[in-house]
């Protein structure tokens, strides 16, 4: 076994353990992480396998919050997971599917500020109109029930529950997209992000492979939104506020672009800081800023490519 | 009677004012190779990249066997069997050479999409990779990285990728630029070898070596043709010598 699955499996153990050794507050805290380190894998599959950049990914993960509220009626009543997590996820592959056909012709810089336009418009589609509590937002005051029939295997109210749920989320994720980084699909992502040309001219309709991964990411997005809505036990608007993209294109350059190993990992470290931070002085931005910009001049390759950053530094230092 | 797979009429590319290939005609046909020469700016890869669907003409139409084609895509004219190379090595540099060749016949494969499936594992695009690579001479280079390969390498890289996807057409943009003599000599051999069921457009500045492979000659001199014809004929050509072949030949 290589040394990077003996350190997946480790860490896999330490958040197994998370529950039975640590408190609640502890148990929401990496529960939170988990969430956004699968919202982080989302952004993966497009800035770093296909090499598009995007500023509007909050969008997808907002909408599937919204989605439960405006899906469920009557606030007090309990919705079914079963039902309004395929719903919520549809959701935000469908706005997805819709935002991307139009970014996805242009190309760059010029993509970058599509898709900061459209997650705007929908961010003020909420803010601006009283749906769902406009620039308030609402209450979930009920989290979703997992029945199936008369049997519940687990309850989100119960906060192991809740983790011990998330976790599997995150394996699930990483376990297909890795798959699907493996197929051929892949391949042609990984190939377009290095040579669109070339992929054209050999017969690839990039525009569909952008397409699908672009819809695929939104999906992804949308179960990580879903997951975090029902923590928090509220959807504003600022879930879908480009301050949300940032963070998690933050959370990937800090961990490393293109194997989902690095937007899990800085997606821990993000929201650690920012907690250490916190606590630290009111003016943590500045403290996060300055790491970020050590981070990435350090660290080029992020935070997995430490080990990669050290050896080259070592082996400069030894020349000289 | 040969077939022409791929036909230009009067086709037409301005650049502004400038008129980069001016009503040019010409036919590639089955197991022929169709070479293009002219100096410098003469609209030689312009015209490859019209007829490769990168570039959208101003005016004129391409017809593939015979039916005219819609407005240019890349990809839509690499699915119907064209393939070409760049003028510069355009390979995917951080994989190796049978990654860029799998890669390139994967564009073949059936079932493209089925995602539960592994792109290493699957047996037509490492056969065709495979078949690729031998056929360009580099079949025991496959596991060097394209980045680590030499100049002439990567230029038979660049013919194998091509051939991955399977074309009926192949369009050559200089593929003997930067190869040393074996290595040309060689791909002249190959070019012969593919003909037989293909049709080649080639554009090349070594006088020998178009002399030796071209069964048609095509010369371009600002954006248009000069001249046509066999070889023979091209070479005793009085415009074609005054412009552009001097005493070369």
């Amino acid at each position: 076994m290589s040394r990077g699955r003996i350190a997946l499996l480790l860490a896999l153990v330490a958040l197994a353990l998370v529950p039975v050794l640590a408190g609640k507050f502890y148990v929401d805290l990496f529960a939170k992480i988990m969430i956004m380190a699968v919202f982080a894998m989302s952004l993966d599959l497009l800035v770093g396998v296909t090499g598009l950049v995007s500023l509007g990914h909050a969008a997808f993960f907002g909408v599937a919050g919204y989605a439960i509220v405006l899906s469920a009626g009557d606030p007090y009543a309990a919705v079914s997971l079963w039902t309004s997590l395929p719903l919520a996820v549809a959701a935000s592959a469908l706005l997805a599917l819709a935002i991307g056909a139009l970014a996805l012709r242009t190309r760059g810089v010029y993509f970058i500020m599509v898709t900061l336009a459209f997650s705007q418009m929908v961010y003020f589609v909420f803010h601006d109109t009283k749906i769902a509590g406009g620039s308030d937002g609402t209450y979930i005051y009920v989290k979703p029930v997992a029945r199936i029939g008369t049997w519940a295997p687990f309850s989100l109210e119960d906060g192991k529950h809740f983790y011990y749920v998330v976790l599997a989320l995150l394996i699930l994720t990483f376990v297909l997209l890795r798959a699907l980084l493996a197929s051929r699909f892949g391949h042609a992502l990984r190939g377009i992000r290095s040579n669109e040309q070339r992929m054209r001219a050999l017969g690839f309709n990039t525009y569909a492979y952008k397409l699908a991964a672009f819809a695929i990411a939104g999906a992804v997005a949308g179960l990580a939104g879903y997951f975090a809505a029902i923590q928090f036990g509220f959807v504003n608007p600022e879930m879908l506020a480009w301050h949300q993209s940032a963070n998690v294109l933050l959370m990937l350059i800090l961990g490393g672009l293109g194997n989902l190993v690095g937007a899990i990992t800085g997606a821990f470290a993000f929201v650690l800081l920012q907690d250490g931070f916190e606590s630290l002085t009111k003016h943590w931005l500045v403290l996060m800023g300055a790491f970020v910009i050590a981070a990435v001049m350090l660290l080029p390759g992020g935070l997995t490519r430490a080990g990669d950053a050290w050896r080259a530094w070592r082996e400069r230092a030894g020349d000289a | 009677m040969p077939e022409a797979i791929l036909a230009a009429r009067e086709l037409t590319r301005r650049f502004g004012g400038l008129f980069a290939v001016d009503r040019v005609s010409i036919e590639v046909e089955s197991g022929q190779i169709h070479a293009l020469i002219g100096p410098n700016g003469a609209g030689k890869s312009t015209l490859i990249n019209l007829l490769a669907g990168e570039l959208a003409s101003s005016a004129g139409s391409i017809s593939f066997r015979g039916s005219p084609l819609p407005p240019a895509s890349p990809e839509r004219m690499a699915r119907l069997g064209v393939g070409r190379t760049f003028q510069r090595s355009n390979v995917f540099l951080e994989l190796s050479a049978f990654e860029n060749c799998r890669l390139a016949a994967q564009a073949r494969t059936p079932r493209a999409w089925a995602v539960h499936e592994r792109a290493a594992l699957c047996r037509a695009s490492n056969d065709g990779a495979a078949k690729a690579l031998t056929l360009v001479g580099l079949g025991s280079r496959g596991s060097v990285l394209a980045r680590a390969l030499s100049h002439g390498e990567r230029r038979a890289l660049e013919i194998a990728m091509c051939l991955a996807t399977q074309p009926c057409v192949l369009l050559l943009d200089e593929p003997l630029a930067g190869m040393d003599a074996a290595e040309s000599g060689r791909m002249l051999e190959l070019l012969r070898q593919l003909k037989h069921d293909r049709g080649i457009l080639l554009v090349e500045h070594d006088m020998d070596a178009v002399f030796a492979v071209a069964d048609v000659i095509t010369v371009m001199v600002n954006g248009a043709v000069l001249a046509s014809g066999p070889p023979g004929a091209v070479r005793s050509d009085k415009l074609v010598r005054d412009a552009y072949l001097g005493d070369a030949v």
